[in-house]
């Protein structure tokens, strides 16, 4: 009983850090319509910049103190994801206005291969560190109901907390400020919102922004926890169930989405795993998620496509 | 002016309905396989064959495949991938346990093995439609990775599903030899062509043309969905379970699992978008555009920087080449969004004006 908690509550930790990822595929996909494959790659440029800078940091100014350096190396990172996104939406978005879909998704997938090699050129190649003062020990919950205790990785609870906070701030920019009715207007209709005057192009600047923003705190969380190396793109591969399973257009699709992968995956590969072997989470999550879409094609919280003839 | 069909009139309905109604057209097509099959031979280095030729063969057939299922019936799907996979580990499960088995019937027996996986990995499709399904077919995917890591007997036993097949014939003559190899591949690829573009041209490539365009609307004239987008993945992942094999077998001789990863799915879907959706000529291009452009990168990369002066490390090039590769479809997707085989048709149309303008 106390290793099912165990790994209940380790899939849910983990499902916190796949919506992370996920909801920055999400945001790009309500604001402009476009499924960002680019996602994963942002994470890995994110998280070089913010590596790489603070390790620099300390090396031009001399400052010593960690949490300063790590700090300014966020803000630098942020003001390139910031610059990445205008560049992404000057270079390319406004130029594949109204195409289709599927060439919408190879266009960012031509993004994602650039960012890759352009964060490799710019920030090298090698497997960095990213030491952002996160707990590494365990802490044992629970310790009088269940002899031993429940061991819970605080690294763990600290990312939870911290995506979070991320999402409550998104929800409050979304629902309280003008910027965020106005990413709403766009994502319910773009050319409603282009005629009462919402400026799409700064829109779109923006909505990529955010996300790469997301992608920066997803970069940071999962590179202190697995090092910063070009593996961290295949973490986008690993949230895109949870995008479908929550539905293309929802955040909170996206979190539940996440919770339900993350226990799903951790307590298939406990106690489904060894009877086929082995290291099955990975396409276990991607079975989940399509059962879970043959009750509700659009994920659970999407929205409903409707065909008209 | 060279390129009219003034005076070609057409007495049969046969002759109305043929493939190649012009007769340039048809000069041309047939001057294309006298080169592709006499003229390269003669011409091509052992390099040639191994790093360019017959990958972009086996490609093109591959692509033709994957467009049957995205260009003509509207399925986006990345599990390409798997389905060469299947195809591959099927062929050679095939070859290995009945001894002396031919190349040809193995290829097709894989091929038959991926449409099974295929018809039953595409039965999502009748549930779920768009982005929904692209994501959902990586489940394909990532399943035969798992599947041909873990489950020893699809890999005859071998530890980390790694296998090696060796003394190919066809009718007695060994495919040894690149050029033996090359033409091999080619007449299959010419075969499969054929048959892929008289399948687009009847009734069943019209019910996937339909339900790609409206589904709901098909739905409603009569066209059934399901056995419509079935048929379309049966079909799709029977080429490209036959490409898959051929890969294996002739291209690889030996491989893994990782052989088929994720990357050659995304790859695939770049030949396609690129080469043209729902066009078979398209297929051709696609698979030539990706297949040369990370060889010509790879190739000409370091004279071109060293004109500059600055001086690149490999590791430096291969970052260079995922950037310029990147930029490259991005740039091409905005300049063409249809793909070369659009370029190609309106190229043929100005050819048809030439030397006018208008």
């Amino acid at each position: 009983m106390a290793f099912f908690l165990e790994t209940l509550i380790g899939g849910l930790m983990a499902g916190m850090l796949y919506s992370l990822v996920a909801l920055g595929f999400v945001l790009i996909y309500k604001a402009s319509g476009v499924f960002n494959f680019a996602q994963g790659a942002m994470v890995l440029f994110a998280a070089l910049a913010m590596a790489r800078f603070s390790e620099w940091i300390p090396k031009w100014t001399g400052l010593d103190n960690l949490i300063v350096a790590n700090l300014i190396a966020f803000a630098i990172a942020g003001v390139l994801m910031f610059v990445v996104a205008w560049l992404i939406e000057r270079l390319v978005l406004r130029h594949l206005v109204n195409q289709e879909g599927a060439t919408l998704l190879m266009a960012t997938l031509g993004i994602a291969y650039f960012l890759e090699g352009l964060g490799q050129t710019l920030f090298g190649s090698d497997i960095y560190k990213i030491d952002i003062g996160m707990p590494k020990d365990p802490i044992f919950m629970l310790e009088s109901v269940f002899p031993g205790g429940i061991l819970v990785n605080k690294e763990d609870v600290i990312a939870a907390g911290i995506a979070a906070a991320l999402v409550i701030l998104l929800s409050v920019f979304f629902q309280k400020t003008t910027t965020g009715r106005a990413l709403r207007a766009v994502a319910d209709d773009h050319q409603a919102a282009q005629s009462i005057g919402i400026p799409l192009n700064r829109i779109w600047v923006i909505v990529w922004c955010v996300a790469g923003i997301v992608a920066l705190v997803a970069g940071m969380i999962w590179g202190s926890k697995l090092g910063v190396q070009f593996s961290l793109t295949t973490i986008a591969l690993r949230a895109l169930p949870v995008v479908i399973l929550g539905g293309l257009t929802s955040v909170p699709g996206a979190i539940l989405g996440g919770l339900i992968i993350g226990v799903g995956e951790k307590l298939s590969e406990v106690y489904l795993g060894p009877y086929v072997g082995g290291g099955i989470e990975i396409w276990f999550a991607y079975v989940l998620a399509l059962v879970f879409l043959l009750f509700r094609p659009q994920g659970l919280f999407g929205e409903k496509i409707i065909d008209r003839v | 002016m060279l390129y009219r069909e003034n005076g070609q009139f057409k007495t049969t309905y046969r002759a109305d309905q043929q493939i190649f109604p012009i007769t340039q057209d048809r000069i041309a097509i047939g001057l294309i396989l006298l080169m592709a099959f006499i003229g390269v031979p003669l011409m091509a280095s052992d390099y040639l064959y191994a790093s360019i030729l017959i990958p972009l063969v086996i490609m093109s057939l591959a692509a033709i495949g994957v467009n049957i299922l995205v260009g003509y019936c509207g399925q986006i799907s990345l599990g390409s991938g798997a389905f060469m996979a299947v195809g591959a580990y099927g062929a050679y499960n095939f070859f290995v346990r009945i001894p002396g088995l031919p190349l040809i019937p193995a290829v097709i027996l894989g091929g038959l093995c991926a449409m099974a996986f295929g018809i039953l990995f595409g039965l999502p499709s009748l549930r779920v439609k768009g982005l929904y399904l692209a994501v959902a077919t990586l489940a394909a995917q990532f399943f035969s990775d798992w599947m041909f890591l873990r489950i020893k007997w699809l890999t005859n036993d071998s530890a980390s599903g790694s296998v090696s097949v060796s003394q190919l014939q066809v009718f007695g003559l060994p495919i040894q030899s690149p050029v033996a190899k090359y033409l091999f591949c080619l007449a299959l690829l010419v075969v499969m062509a054929l048959l892929a573009k008289n399948l687009v041209r009847g009734a069943i490539g019209r019910e996937w043309m339909a339900i790609r365009d409206m589904d709901v609307a098909a739905a409603v004239i009569g066209i059934r969905p399901m056995y419509a987008k079935l048929s379309a993945f049966a079909v799709s992942s029977f080429i490209i379970g036959m490409a898959g094999a051929l890969w294996a077998f002739v291209h690889l001789g030996s491989w893994e699992p990782a052989a088929f990863s994720v990357e050659i799915s995304f790859r695939l879907l770049f030949m396609v978008i690129i080469g043209g959706l729902g066009s078979i000529m398209g297929g051709f291009f696609g698979a030539a555009f990706i297949v040369v452009l990370p060889i010509a990168l790879n190739r000409f990369l370091p004279a071109f920087m060293g004109i500059f002066g600055i001086e690149i490390s490999t590791a430096g090039v291969s970052h260079a080449e995922l950037m310029i590769f990147g930029g490259l479809i991005v740039w091409f997707l905005i300049v063409e969004p249809h793909g070369l085989a659009r370029l190609w048709s309106m190229g043929k149309q100005k050819l048809r004006l030439w030397p006018f303008p208008h």
